[in-house]
């Protein structure tokens, strides 16, 4: 039997094929999900803030799209994955309301979006797809034998990206 | 003071943010009252700091369909706050201001306003309750409306709380009208503005 493994917010995991790992109701934040397709290990991370070396109380390491992508990486190389042959795909960064006030908050989605792009591009993981932006959450799931990553959202057909 | 946080604040300050939702949820109440001319009763809110997988769980799951309605507040103190209502108890209430039940699964244009007023009355009162305790000056922004799964709405204070800290401070309020109307208000103000807020009422921080 294949399970599914839940990733929370400012979580993270990894799975192996024929697992698959999912995470509810993206709104700002951003999943990256990154498979090793040839030995079908694959994670998903669920970051909330483009940077932790802005931020002063930076100890929770999944909560950030820099230290929360490489921890992921981390985590499934020690399972067995390489990272020269991972692949990334990424969801979420909606701007949930119209007008978010603090000026620091404002485009938060798009900023977490942007970092994880640069992360996975420092990492050398190539960024195969994303579905990002716009205003509605995203519920995804992640399935590492195929590297399919679909998405549902609320009132909108499911896609797969 | 500079060292203030959440996790470390002591119960005295829970129960001064206790008696503020309490307040503010009275009045909210009165203007919900007044609005739908009919009686409504509230519990004692309950206040909670919960991390950010529990808040979801709280209101029934990640993907529970939410209606929130999310503004700024600006003045003595700055920061924002938020109110959320499950999608049926939002249904119920705009079908009962608009004097007919809501049909399908998507609002109306009318429907959507009439939402965002509701929001606007509930999240008014309860700041008005609160400048007046504190003799602060609060202002709102214009408000804005989303309805999506809770988990997406509930991202946006998550993230303004993540900067700080882990944890997310909750007031749960439940309005009973016919049916009972689930109800959440999360205040996030910045840190200095708790400090504030606390040495307005007269407790040393």
């Amino acid at each position: 039997m294949s399970q599914v493994i839940k990733v929370g917010m400012a979580d993270l995991n990894i799975c192996v094929s024929p697992d698959s790992i999912t995470t509810l109701g993206l709104g700002s934040c951003v999943g990256i999900a990154i498979r090793d397709p040839a030995t079908k290990i694959g994670g998903l991370a669920h970051v909330m803030l483009p940077d932790s070396t802005q931020i002063r109380n930076n100890s929770n390491i999944p909560k950030f799209a820099d230290t929360g992508i490489a921890e992921l990486v981390k985590r499934m190389v020690a399972k067995g994955a390489s990272q020269s042959r991972m692949v990334a795909k990424i969801a979420g960064g909606a701007q949930m309301f119209a007008f978010q006030n603090k000026s620091e908050m404002v485009r938060i989605g798009e900023r977490n979006v942007e970092a994880a792009k640069k992360k996975l591009a420092q990492l050398r993981i190539p960024l195969l797809a994303s579905d990002t932006g716009d205003s509605y959450g995203r519920t995804v799931i992640f399935y590492p034998e195929t590297g399919d990553f679909v998405i549902k959202a609320v009132g909108k057909p499911q896609k797969v990206i | 003071m500079a060292d203030l946080s959440l996790e470390t604040m002591s119960n005295e300050y829970y129960d001064v943010l206790k008696e503020l939702g309490n307040i503010g949820a009275g009045n909210a109440t009165s203007a919900l009252a007044q609005m739908l001319q009919c009686k409504v009763d509230m519990s004692v809110p309950q206040v909670k700091l919960l991390g950010f997988k529990e808040v979801a769980t709280l209101m029934g799951g990640e993907e529970q369909l939410m209606a929130g309605i999310y503004l700024g507040v600006e003045g003595d103190i700055s920061g924002s706050i938020m109110f959320l209502l499950e999608q049926t108890s939002a249904r119920h209430l705009v079908g009962k201001l608009m004097g007919m039940p809501i049909e399908g699964d998507q609002f109306t244009e009318m429907e959507i306003s009439a939402l965002q007023e509701v929001g606007n009355i509930i999240t008014g009162s309860y700041l008005n309750s609160l400048s007046m305790m504190t003799n602060l000056k609060i202002y709102p922004t214009i408000p804005s409306l989303a309805m999506d799964m809770a988990a997406a709405i509930l991202s946006v204070p998550a993230i303004e709380f993540g900067v700080i800290g882990d944890n997310i401070l909750l007031i749960q309020t439940q309005f009973f009208d016919e049916i009972q109307l689930d109800g959440y208000f999360i205040l996030i103000p910045e840190l200095e503005s708790y400090v504030k807020i606390l040495s307005s009422l007269g407790i040393s921080v």
